[in-house]
């Protein structure tokens, strides 16, 4: 569905370029729903950008939806669906207004456009309001607007661009129900932008993490953190004399690695937590070593960042 | 036939609200009525102006409407660009030069319906209707807005997402070229500098040949000039607009 080579985009900004994206090679197979993730600035809104032609790439190539980005720009718009980060209803017209137009620039009949409208203000729950302005909605309305106005030509290909970016934690997930729901309704590939971890990693199956225009890293959630990240064993330790005696124990665990200690507590990365963490606990016990708490926790999509970059995607974004 | 279903799609699109509120039209024209109604009667009642001060003074009520219509026109799209309307438009299959030409078409239809009114209001105050005149008048008037709303595009294109470079060039720009353009007073009785700054305004162009028209001339010099200037101003606006569109946002 999606298939990019060197994909570069390049801006010049006074007398210094920026690379915004370099060289992105990419392949999104029809019906996955995939993640983009990256801090601000990482080049993932540039990269959609170039794939829905709203920007022309400075080098490389794609083909989105069976046709080239550059050569076929109209037959790739005619056959996505693009949600972009800012409202896609213009504040002076109706909703129904802008619906009908972006069907008829779709192609459609008026009287069908009409009818696509209404169907789809129903199934976005906002039936009755195709005279209202969009002023008039909520944030989580003027959302459900916007796949609305992203669905009008029945794309396979659905492109989404921070779609939940600004919204509180209700609206969010009631878009994310929306979104899932089109998505086992009408089976589309979704290609969406993010830099919410929670949203990446709970409902996408594929994430590739952008970061500085380059992509760094591709998976599923759970590949990822368990090849990149691992899990995080913590103990703290009844005596903080006993530390360096548990760091060398520690040692010996499969796949241990970062092993780093803050006064009493200690904490490593484990290549499986639910094997490694009885067997410690059973190490230190042997050894006289007394423990007051121990746990283990999953890696979030945020360590996988750490492990590949050394930095977090909340620092970037701060 | 799909550009001309495009381009009917965007005019009905940027119409409808005009449409729905007629009454914005008559807000708009608050200005140039106030003009004829309060300051033609000084011209009528003086000898300020070279020939009969209605045809001298609507032209240029005229122009002041295509400046302050079209050239203006750029703030709705502006306003569509920091919103996010228009991006979402530029991924449909909608051609990009009709979503120029459609917006364009939307100011021509505005101003031909508010000249259409001023000239009709301005009959009773004792402007002579001479009919072959005004109608190739208001032809240039089009052509000239045409223009004027496309270079308004570019420029609000260029300004966004910020705005800031769009109010900036077009408050500085457009006192100058409507008060060194003589639409309300003559050039001719203004200091040396004056009338060389007015002769490298396109804009006194325009205002000549809409004067020379609405007296009832036509194969005269400054109606060929001024349907020079409004052929330039609407060929470059519109190349512009259109590599600008090209060059994606």
């Amino acid at each position: 569905m999606i298939h990019a080579r060197g994909l570069t985009k390049t801006y010049k900004l006074k007398k210094t370029t920026v690379d915004a994206v370099r060289g992105v090679d990419l392949d999104v197979e029809p019906g996955q729903l995939v993640a983009f993730l990256g801090p601000n600035g990482a080049g993932k809104s540039t990269c959609l950008r170039m794939l829905t032609g709203l920007l022309p790439p400075t080098s490389g190539t794609a083909r989105v939806a069976g046709h080239d980005i550059t050569t076929e720009q109209t037959a790739v718009r005619s056959r996505i669906g693009y949600i972009g980060q800012k409202n896609g209803a213009g504040e002076t017209f109706r909703i129904g207004d802008e619906l009908v137009t972006q069907g008829r620039c779709h192609g459609m009949p008026r009287r069908e456009a009409k009818a696509r409208a209404e169907e789809l203000l129903t199934v976005v729950g906002l039936d009755g309001l195709f005279a209202r302005k969009p002023s008039t909605l909520s944030g989580g309305q003027r959302r459900r607007l916007d796949i609305a106005l992203g669905l009008m030509n029945r794309p396979p290909l659905l492109f989404l661009d921070e779609p939940s970016t600004g919204l509180d934690p209700a609206s969010r997930a009631d878009i994310w129900s929306h979104i899932l729901q089109l998505r086992a309704d009408h089976g589309m590939t979704l290609f969406l932008t993010t830099h919410y971890l929670d949203e990446a990693d709970a409902m996408a199956e594929r994430v590739i993490v952008i970061d500085q225009g380059r992509i760094i890293a591709d998976g599923t959630a759970r590949q990822l953190k368990s090849d990149l990240a691992g899990d995080r064993l913590t103990v703290t330790l009844h005596d903080a004399a006993d530390i360096p005696r548990a760091a060398e124990l520690a040692g010996g665990l499969p796949g241990a690695a970062d092993i780093t200690s803050d006064g009493p507590r200690l904490t490593l990365r484990v290549a499986a937590a639910d094997r490694a963490l009885p067997e410690y606990v059973r190490v230190l016990d042997a050894a006289g070593l007394k423990l007051d708490t121990a746990e283990s926790s999953r890696p979030t999509l945020d360590d996988v960042f750490l492990a590949l970059t050394g930095r977090t995607i909340r620092e970037e974004d701060a | 036939m799909a550009f001309f279903r495009d381009t009917a799609t965007i005019f009905s699109r940027e119409f409808a609200p005009v449409w729905r509120d007629p009454l914005s039209l008559a807000f708009s024209m608050a200005q140039p009525l106030l003009f004829l109604y309060l300051f033609g009667p000084l011209l009528a009642e003086g000898t300020a102006t070279p020939g009969p001060a209605w045809q001298w003074f609507v032209p240029g009520i005229l122009i002041m409407m295509c400046l302050s219509g079209p050239l203006m026109s750029g703030y709705f799209l502006l306003i569509d660009l920091i919103g996010g309307s228009m991006e979402r438009l530029l991924v449909t299959p909608v051609s990009r030069t009709a979503l120029l030409i459609g917006r364009t078409l939307k100011e021509f239809v505005v101003l031909l319906a508010q000249a259409v009114l001023i000239i009709g209001l301005a009959i009773p105050l004792g402007l002579e209707l001479h009919a072959p005149g005004v109608l190739t008048g208001l032809t240039l008037l089009v052509v000239f807005g045409i223009g004027l709303g496309a270079l308004s595009f570019v420029l609000a294109m260029i300004s966004a997402p910020g705005g800031e470079l769009f109010y900036g060039i077009t408050q500085i720009v457009m006192f100058p070229l409507l008060l060194l353009s003589g639409v309300l007073l003559p050039i001719e009785n203004g200091p040396g500098w004056l009338q060389t700054a007015a002769s490298i305004n396109p804009v006194t162009y325009i205002v000549e040949a809409e004067r020379a028209l609405f007296t009832g001339g036509f194969m005269e010099t400054p109606v060929l000039y001024g349907a020079l200037a409004a052929l330039v101003t609407a060929a470059l606006g519109l190349y512009l607009g259109r590599r600008r569109m090209a060059q994606g946002l």
